[in-house]
């Protein structure tokens, strides 16, 4: 007996899922590398298009690297040490305490920038610095850090390990650095190429508290897509495309094909 | 150290940003929606008022339209997905999962590369029956943006679900005469329903909140975040926009705090 014409459906439908998620990333790879994307391949390849991508909007790429790094150390220095906090409490206090700070995952970003700003709008050099858009960045992505680093501990035994640590006369501190981050190094790892990938494609919340001398990656891709030719879009596009890969293979190759989901 | 003073050496940084970033500035957005000329009416005028109105209800209507497209497209992919293993699987799932770390925005350009003025669609149409189909800026295009990041956000979840369901069940409800409707009504759904509510719930959460497509496709619908967006750069209306915010992020908070409960049956 052939295949039922359910199964054949569901080939069909998954192909078509396929070639919608998939299509437009090589168009847009394509329309990048064109020298007219109008007129089809025929017309020749080029980088033309890259090269002028890197003299419009060099700073934005260069700032998004930035911002990506600086929240990466920020989201460790708190979120590491955190999550260890609340796993060891546990209890009640220790669920409240994660539900609270958890919430920008919940929350809309454009909400927590509106907030951002009616706050921190009068601190005029802080308003205006690349560090106000980092800090949006961590608020957005803690949560991730402290549920990739929860989730390790809470498959470790910890406790064990730290009053084994401590039963040897070591310091609490030092048990911590030197007996449980080796630990959990898997679930840090995990974190941090979560936090620099949502870091660098986060618009969201950076279109709100960037200003005209702290624009992002996302943010001039946006005035690209509004008012240049496709190509330098796509280009541009490309770009972005090509920053995102190292930290998202690197996260397939930590935490296997079922990783954690980023987002929402 | 006592034990207890390094846990709240440990939990200190954590406490002051969250205090200074998150809970310091909602309390901010809950008084300056409240603070505004309507005071705490704004609540009540994103109902009353017919363009928050108009724009909630489209928002709402939308959101509910991916959720329901999106498990359907996730349900039957991951049915054909699961158990069946073939020369670059993983591969495929890679590339069916990469669209999670775009943002808005490049969703938004997607779209147009499908289906703008110089779309893919639209130069087939011209070629077979010549006009160019433009369907980026309109409503079918905003809806096929969301699509885009919405089904990537389920399909891993319902993979999982999937692959958990024994064939065997399906099989036996073949033998014994079951149609494939039946079988997805009586076999299938009741297993995957827990991934079905809670990416459901996601995917929801995630459509009523996205800002960057919309703003890319500069459709003529105000979906919510758009609105806010404009109450506060171009209205100046900083206590409208702090209370369609704050209405907003209760909604996508529900949502997910739902899901949540159900899934673990609390």
């Amino acid at each position: 007996m052939g295949r039922r014409w359910t199964t054949w459906t569901g080939i069909g439908l998954t192909a078509l899922l396929v070639l919608f998620l998939t299509l437009p990333v090589l168009l847009s790879i394509v329309a990048g590398l064109s020298v007219n994307y109008a007129r089809g391949l025929s017309a020749g390849l080029t980088l033309t298009w890259v090269v002028q991508v890197w003299d419009l909007y060099a700073d934005t790429i260069l700032r998004s690297l930035i911002v990506a790094a600086a929240t990466l150390v920020l989201t460790l220095l708190i979120g590491v040490p955190g999550a260890y906090a609340l796993v060891r409490r546990g209890g009640r206090t220790a669920r409240l305490v994660e539900e609270v700070v958890t919430l920008p995952v919940a929350i809309p970003g454009l909400a927590l920038a509106l907030g951002l700003i009616i706050t921190y709008g009068g601190f005029g050099t802080f308003r205006q610095s690349t560090l106000f858009i980092a800090v949006g960045h961590v608020l957005f992505t803690l949560p991730f850090m402290l549920r990739a680093v929860m989730a390790v501990l809470e498959t470790i035994d910890w406790r064990v390990l730290d009053e084994g640590a401590a039963s040897l006369g070591a310091p609490a501190w030092r048990r911590f650095v030197d007996v449980i981050l080796p630990n959990i190094r898997e679930g840090i790892l995990a974190g941090s190429l979560t936090v620099v990938t949502l870091s660098v494609g986060e618009f969201n919340l950076t279109w709100m508290t960037h200003t005209p001398t702290t624009k992002t990656l996302p943010v001039g891709l946006a005035d690209a897509y509004a008012s240049m030719r496709l190509e330098i879009a796509s280009a541009y596009t490309l770009v972005f495309l090509v920053m995102i890969v190292p930290p998202l293979v690197g996260l397939q190759m930590v935490a296997g094909p079922r990783r954690e989901r980023l987002g929402p | 150290m006592p034990a207890r003073r390094f846990d709240l050496l440990l939990i200190l940084p954590l406490a002051i940003f969250t205090l200074a970033f998150l809970i310091l500035p909602l309390a901010r957005l809950g008084a300056t929606a409240a603070g505004g000329e309507r005071g705490a009416m704004a609540f009540l005028a994103i109902l009353t008022e017919p363009r928050y109105r108009t724009s909630l209800i489209a928002t709402l209507l939308l959101a509910l339209a991916t959720t329901a497209a999106t498990l359907t497209i996730a349900t039957v992919a991951a049915q054909t997905l699961a158990n069946r293993r073939f020369p670059g699987r993983g591969l495929l799932l890679a590339l069916l999962t990469f669209p999670l770390a775009f943002p808005g925005v490049v969703v938004g350009f997607m779209v147009i590369l499908l289906g703008g003025r110089l779309g893919l669609v639209g130069s087939v149409t011209k070629a077979v029956a010549g006009t160019n189909v433009v369907f980026a800026y309109s409503l079918i295009g905003l809806f096929l943006g969301y699509l885009y990041f919405s089904v990537p956000r389920v399909l891993l979840t319902l993979l999982a679900a999937a692959e958990k369901l024994d064939p065997a069940l399906v099989e036996a409800a073949r033998s014994l005469g079951a149609g494939p409707l039946a079988i997805q009504r009586d076999v299938v759904l009741p297993a995957l329903f827990p991934a079905l509510y809670t990416g459901g719930a996601l995917c929801f959460a995630t459509a009523m909140g996205a800002f960057g497509t919309a703003f890319t496709l500069a459709t003529n619908v105000d979906v919510v975040p758009m609105l806010i967006y404009t109450e506060f750069t171009l209205a100046t209306n900083a206590a409208m926009a702090a209370a369609l915010s704050i209405a907003l992020g209760v909604v996508t908070w529900l949502a997910l705090v739902l899901a949540r409960l159900r899934a673990t049956g609390a």
